[in-house]
């Protein structure tokens, strides 16, 4: 079984947004690069599965070059080779046709990503590549078991869960609880500077959007406290001063 | 060439936030000099049908075939493809949700259209299509212009509060051609809590964290949620340790969440968890330990303890 896993290059979850360049780019100084949450998800449960099944486990990136150390760390995780797509991932339909022409190329049985990516949160790759290779997509997924060329998936839904069973190839957007991150032992960091991790240049496409600028949210107001002895006030201030109940 | 509307039905009835879809969507066409058209997939009655018309669509397309009563972002793709097609649509409006995800990215890729997820504003329309959008999980803006000849605006509750008439739309029948390849997932057991508020469409959220100390206590925070008529929601560590289920973690890696008032009872407010909350209109933190990072994005704040406030405040609301 040959298995895709999509990553992305994401400002760590701890950092605090600004810009730069009158509010036309994320300000990267201080701001420390990892694998979308979602993504280790999905990394994760690809080195189960090839433990499991024998498989191979293929990473791929769509960014540019300071996106390595991200894709090494995954290589170190498990994953047998990489690529990366030498571009600024700036638009999920770009990034989704990337995708699709190297999965065109190697056949693969399950493309795995995360839910979404925790920048610009779309939340659409996973669907529009499974549109264009005209195979099914499904997430949330947050179990997943191969047997034979069937996949049997537990996706969320609102207020519940649904178990799916679908037919291979697939692709899927992942989410917790499919597998226990990895953290990649000394090992797996020796061998992984030797992994292939090949450089391919983009597909043209134009670009369906840009971010012509940024912006932060105003602060909030400062907080009223009141106190715990005349809690019941709270519900008042509610209903009176904010309006919401 | 009118402004399309994916309208999804919970339990045959328009999702609330679909309304606003559909009230944006009408606003958007205003400003196209324009019509706004709603596609509706699954089971419903024509007078709830006809309702759409209350929030500005002036016809209503229903596609009723049996095999789309289970919901299915592929079918339901296909289903708005040939909508968008029959009615020449250049702009198709729906509101964020578990099932327009998946159907908005195989749309995107049907139409090869411009997409923009969790919108906040109506576009701009004064030089080119731009519109606001939540990115890094509400901790930032994003201006995007869309480029493409269709734009999908996949929109974020709370993005706009319709304002209702007593007009009605007219409901024509729709049946596209659908694919069997869209039909290739079987769906084989769905457990979705009934009679609860669904926590992404709930205008009213009342949510707790490790600070309620164990499953055995959330009766607190149910009842109140029960008062206000509110979801209720969790930090990650109450779901990871299953005291609560999954699809009710709020955060950078849960749910997001826009509601007008949003409670959190026991939480300290790490910045993943403040990502996927922040966008409340109204917040309130009641914890016990006043220097909790949570009380520096309050509204409302309250130092004390759950098992005393909680009950408080449900007594409160109660007696209103
Ligand atoms: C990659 C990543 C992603 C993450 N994503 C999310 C996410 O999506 N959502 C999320 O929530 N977290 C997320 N987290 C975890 C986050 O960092 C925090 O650990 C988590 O939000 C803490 O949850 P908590 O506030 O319930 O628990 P704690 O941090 O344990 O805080 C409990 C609070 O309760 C208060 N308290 C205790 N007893 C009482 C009482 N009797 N009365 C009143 N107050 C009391 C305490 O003072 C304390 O402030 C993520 C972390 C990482 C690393």
């Amino acid at each position: 079984m040959k298995i895709l896993v999509c990553v992305t290059s994401v400002p760590d979850t701890t950092t605090k947004i600004a810009f730069t360049d009158n509010n036309t780019k994320l300000n990267k100084a201080g701001v420390a690069f990892i694998t979308g949450p979602y993504d280790d998800y999905a990394l994760a449960r690809a080195v189960e599965l090839k433990e499991k099944l024998g498989a191979s486990v293929t990473v791929l990136n769509v960014g540019e070059a300071d996106a390595e150390p991200v894709i090494r760390k995954c290589l170190a995780i498990g994953a047998d080779d990489a690529f990366r797509v030498n571009a600024e991932p700036t638009d999920s339909y770009f990034v989704a046709e990337q995708i699709a022409a190297i999965a065109k190329e190697n056949n693969y049985d399950l493309i795995l990503m995360g839910r979404e990516s925790i920048d610009y949160n779309g939340g659409q790759v996973h669907g529009i590549v499974g549109e264009m290779l005209g195979i099914p997509s499904i997430s949330p997924v947050m179990l997943l078991d191969i047997e034979g060329d069937v996949a049997k998936i537990t996706r969320e839904i609102e207020g519940g869960k649904e178990e799916l069973e679908a037919k291979l190839p697939l692709v899927l957007g992942c989410q917790e609880p499919i597998a226990e991150w990895k953290i990649p032992n000394m090992r797996g960091i020796m061998t992984a500077r030797t992994k292939p991790l090949r450089v391919v240049e983009p597909v043209g496409t134009d670009k369906l959007t840009a971010v012509g600028s940024y912006e932060l949210p105003a602060p909030r107001g400062a907080v009223k406290m009141i106190k715990a002895d005349e809690a019941e006030t709270l519900i008042q201030l509610l209903r009176t001063e904010a309006k919401v109940i | 060439m009118s402004v399309l509307i994916f309208v999804e039905l919970d339990e045959g009835k328009l999702k609330k936030s679909s309304q606003e879809a559909i009230f944006y969507g009408a606003k958007v066409a205003g400003m196209l000099g324009t019509s706004a058209t709603a596609v509706v997939v699954g089971q419903a009655d024509d007078t709830e049908l006809a309702s759409a018309g209350r929030f500005g669509a002036t016809k209503v397309l229903h596609a009723a075939d049996a095999k789309l009563n289970e919901p299915n972002g592929m079918a339901y793709a296909t289903v708005v493809a040939a909508a968008a097609q029959q009615e020449s649509s250049k702009v198709v409006v729906l509101a964020k949700s578990s099932l327009a995800d998946a159907m908005t990215a195989r749309l995107a890729g049907k139409l090869k259209a411009g997409l923009a997820a969790n919108v906040i504003e109506l576009p701009d329309l004064s030089n080119g299509f731009r519109v606001k959008s939540s990115i890094y999980t509400g901790k930032a803006f994003a201006y995007n212009d869309l480029k493409a000849d269709v734009k999908i605006l996949a929109i974020k509750k709370n993005t706009i509060t319709p304002e209702e008439t007593d007009a009605t739309a007219t409901v024509d029948a729709f049946s596209p051609a659908l694919n069997d390849s869209d039909f290739s997932i079987t769906v084989k057991k769905t457990e979705k809590a009934t009679g609860d508020v669904l926590l992404p469409e709930a205008d009213l959220v009342v949510s707790a964290g490790r600070g309620l100390k164990g499953p055995e206590n959330w009766g607190i925070v149910e009842e109140l949620a029960k008062a206000l008529g509110a979801a209720t929601a969790c930090s990650k560590p109450v779901s990871d340790l299953d005291w609560r289920p999954h699809h009710e973690h709020v955060g950078q890696t849960g749910i997001k969440v826009s509601p007008n008032l949003y409670i959190a009872a026991g939480i300290s407010g790490a910045i993943q968890h403040l990502a996927g909350v922040n966008s409340s209109k109204v917040i309130v933190v009641i914890n016990k330990d006043p220097e909790a990072p949570f009380f520096k994005s309050a509204d409302y704040g309250i130092v004390g303890d759950v098992f005393e406030v909680l009950p408080r405040l449900t007594k409160a609301v109660q007696a209103l």
